[in-house]
């Protein structure tokens, strides 16, 4: 590895393994009035939190990193392991400088640990945001439009730097720019994978949740060339999707397993929200409408939404795969995952239909051994270079 | 209270279920449309005003399992590929399903014509009526509730919760059913089902004597059913509902309490409030080891699931499709922490609680996601000392008696030491 891509690979490790948020609190500290915003998983929308004057801060929980001391006097053990650790960096005082969160609708527990920050932080801006379940515009653009301005009032409030025309295009801008520049990381590694181990793109992705918008633009596209210039040699591996961790996320150390055993990951779910909208959003008309619309047009099919079409809902594995060119379907969901847990019978079974090979397995985001998941992953990896896959 | 008496109010609600599964079964020769819907987010009033029957997947689960079927079918699902870690609620109407679709009373039950996915309150209905679309390829309506985040129903969600009644879901029963959407008819169904939540917040209310009359959460759950699931509305909810009135006051006016699976519990030792669904595996069993011990359950959120009349709203027959959207929106579980905190606290104070206890259950996220930080909050508002027990809804595994007991007893003796304290 040349160390220009090695140096961008050890910031993107620091930014994303740091449950401090050194690079958030630095940009706060630059000018007194700086102010930021958290969210959780898995969508929310960065651009009305940056055209409001905020920083935007993706709290994905602590991973393997952060000891859990006091979280687990919050949850049930039958409860995913993300809130506990989310609680514990707030309780521990990782994000008070967190000004504002925002909880979105991805599911029950997300949903009330709103409520238990509104009960905990009450000098904390929380705000629940209730995305839309209804695609179609006619129904539902006016509610989500509405709460996208007022959110957008809401958090001008605190900044004291209300988002006006020029900040809406700028934000906006920015965003596209970072989404442009994941879907060309992911384009990448699907055509050569071997030029992207996962662990790396993870990282980015992860810093890219932590840092300015700017900074994470500036060390993609430095990586992206970084990578250009050095071309692995291709091997002979399974090409699998993984899909279901868009929220807990799963240990780094999982998904280097996965790809230690004899898998190339061409596509996942992993930090969903950061591509959830497939193309860019219009600079044209009113900011607000254009985010709007944006979400219900481009979303992308995801557990945590409903598939109006049963048809579409059988196909997306197969869609999926084919997009990727991939050979299988690991099935990698958190423990106790409502959305990931109940989505997965019916994915797996269009899967199957269509002969697409999977695994699934679970994980917690601070599970340490991963002797079984080599176990399997290795297996399988055998499997589908011996027999082929789903294409 | 006589027993006679007793019996009238039960007699009612057998009788009426039994008929309502009856014409479920001949639904398929009778033409009768099935919708199938939830409980909280229910809109029977709207259903049966289009001519057709509800089945509610929950109550079919939880009838499943008091009658100790509910472990096999979620074996059934469970082999099928379902996790262990979902809602057994799901599994067992899943492994029902593949066991024949036999219902509660012993009949079969028959196909939606319709899946109307009132999206109140819990996630997983999304996937439970993605799942059963899957297994009967009918028409599916998706009814997006937003959830009370900030204490409050909108003004924006209200109109958007209408909006998809007027626009998406109106055109959809009428489409199913054949028949044109009779606003007159559902108004009148409305008024109905006001003067059945006046009645049924007067029998819960009346807990608030000494001794309370009634069982406000095992006794309740039985108050509710018909209220939460096909009756709402009709002249046979209403008659259950006047009667149970009566009942209950008569009890009240004697001076008598509840009759538990310990016999009449006229001499109340513990007034509890409680939050979280019961568990149904050993319904009789986890009431007894409460009222072996004295104590009645004066208040609970569950009884909540279905609409929280006690706090004011009525269906309204002046506005009826908003008053609909109000009703989904108000349902116990689609309420904000701080709002269920502030109802369990106004609970503990205005009924008069020694203590309150929360039941977690394993199934359901929607419930029990935070319960440790209401427990926290509810004892810091109130006082009163809080308990936490956990089981489940339907899946017996993880219900073990001697545990629970064992809590349920230290707590008793906690109320005791209290009370002993506060004498001294
Ligand atoms: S991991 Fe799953 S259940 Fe847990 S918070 Fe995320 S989406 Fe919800
Ligand atoms: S998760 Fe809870 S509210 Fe949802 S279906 Fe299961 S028991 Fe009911």
């Amino acid at each position: 590895m040349s160390s220009r891509r090695a140096a961008l690979v050890d910031w993107a490790r620091a930014a994303a393994e740091d449950f401090e948020f050194a690079a958030a609190r630095e940009w706060i500290g630059e000018r007194p009035a700086r102010k930021a915003a958290g969210y959780l998983p898995v969508y929310a929308p960065r651009e009305v939190i940056r055209a409001s004057g905020l920083l935007p801060v993706g709290v994905h929980g602590a991973g393997e990193q952060v000891e859990i001391i006091r979280g687990d006097a919050f949850y049930q053990s039958y409860i995913c392991h993300l809130p506990r650790s989310v609680i514990e960096l707030a309780q521990s005082g990782r994000l008070s400088f967190l000004s504002a969160m925002l909880f979105p609708s991805t599911c029950d527990v997300i949903r009330n640990l709103s409520g238990v920050w509104q009960l905990l932080y009450p000098d904390v801006y929380v705000r629940y945001l209730d995305l839309p379940q209804i695609f179609d515009p006619r129904l539902s653009l006016e509610f989500w439009a509405g709460e996208i301005r007022r959110l957008a009032a809401d958090l001008g409030a605190i900044s004291e730097a209300p988002a006006t025309d020029a900040t809406w295009r700028e934000a906006i801008t920015l965003q596209n720019r970072a989404r442009a520049l994941i879907r060309e990381l992911y384009e990448t590694r699907r055509d050569s994978p071997e030029r992207i181990p996962t662990e790396e793109l993870y990282l980015l992705l992860r810093a890219g949740e932590v840092v300015p918008v700017e900074t994470f633009i500036e060390k993609m596209e430095e990586y992206l060339a970084a990578t250009e210039d050095e071309p692995g040699p291709p091997r002979d591996r399974a090409r699998v999707i993984v899909v279901g961790a868009f929220c807990e996320q799963p240990p780094l150390g999982l998904v280097k397993t996965i790809e230690r055993a004899g898998c190339s990951i061409v596509d996942d779910d992993f930090l969903l929200g950061n591509r959830l909208l497939g193309e860019d959003v219009t600079l044209d008309g009113d900011p607000v409408l254009a985010l709007a619309h944006a979400f219900l047009r481009n979303a992308r099919a995801t557990s945590t939404f409903y598939e109006p079409d049963p048809a579409a809902k059988r196909e997306l594995m197969r869609r999926r795969l084919e997009a990727a060119r991939a050979d299988g379907i690991v099935f990698a969901s958190a423990s106790f995952c409502d959305p990931a847990l109940l989505d997965r019978p019916m994915l797996r079974a269009g899967a199957e239909a269509a002969g697409i090979p999977c695994i699934a397995f679970q994980y917690a985001e601070n599970t340490g051994q991963f002797q079984q998941f080599r176990e399997q992953a290795g297996t399988f990896a055998d499997s589908i270079k011996l027999w082929g896959g789903g294409q | 209270m006589s027993v006679e008496t007793k019996d009238r109010s039960m007699l009612l609600q057998k009788e009426m279920i039994a008929e309502h599964y009856r014409r479920l079964e001949q639904a398929p020769e009778t033409g009768e449309p099935v919708v199938y819907t939830f409980v909280p987010g229910n809109l029977t009033e709207l259903i049966r005003s289009f001519g057709a029957l509800p089945v509610l997947p929950e109550i079919n689960a939880l009838q499943s399992a008091m009658r100790g079927k509910s472990q096999a079918y979620i074996a059934a699902a469970e082999r099928s590929g379902h996790s262990e870690d979902v809602c057994s609620y799901v599994k067992c109407d899943l492994g029902m399903l593949r066991s024949g679709n036999v219902g509660p009373t012993g009949t079969r039950l028959p196909k939606p014509d319709l899946l109307l996915l009132s999206y109140t309150g819990c996630f997983t209905f999304m996937k439970w009526f993605e799942l059963l679309r899957e297994e009967y390829g009918c028409p599916t309506v998706f009814l997006h509730v937003p959830y009370q985040a900030d204490g409050r129903e909108t003004p924006e969600q209200r109109a958007y919760v209408t909006r998809q009644i007027r626009e998406d879901l109106l055109p959809a029963l009428e489409k199913v059913t054949g028949r044109r959407y009779d606003e007159d008819r559902l108004r009148e169904s409305l008024a109905t089902s006001a003067s059945s939540e006046d009645d049924l917040v007067a029998v819960l209310e009346s807990a608030r004597r000494t001794p309370s009359p009634i069982d406000a959460y095992f006794g309740a759950v039985y108050y509710v059913g018909p209220i939460f699931s096909a009756f709402r509305g009709t002249e046979e909810g209403a008659r259950y509902y006047a009667a149970l009135r009566s009942e209950v006051e008569e009890r009240a006016s004697r001076g008598l309490g509840p009759l538990t699976p310990s016999g009449p519990l006229d001499s109340q030792k513990y007034r509890l409030v409680v939050e979280g669904p019961p568990n149904w595996t050993h319904f009789r069993d986890f009431w007894r080891m409460f009222s072996d011990e004295g104590a009645v359950v004066v208040a609970s959120t569950y009884t909540k699931v279905g609409g929280t009349y006690d706090t004011g709203f009525r269906h309204d027959p002046g506005d009826p499709l908003g008053t609909l959207a109000d009703y989904c929106s108000g349902c116990y579980t689609n309420l904000s922490l701080p709002a269920r905190v502030e109802m369990l606290a106004r609970y503990v104070r205005e009924y008069s609680a020694d203590g309150f206890l929360i039941h977690s259950v394993k199934s359901c996220n929607s419930f029990s996601a935070g319960q440790l930080t209401i427990l926290r909050e509810v004892e810091r508002r109130t006082g009163a000392p809080g308990a936490f027990i956990e089981s489940d809804l339907v899946d017996a595994r993880y219900f073990s008696p001697a545990n629970l007991k064992t809590r349920l007893e230290s707590y008793f003796q906690m109320i005791d030491a209290r009370r002993a304290g506060a004498r001294a």
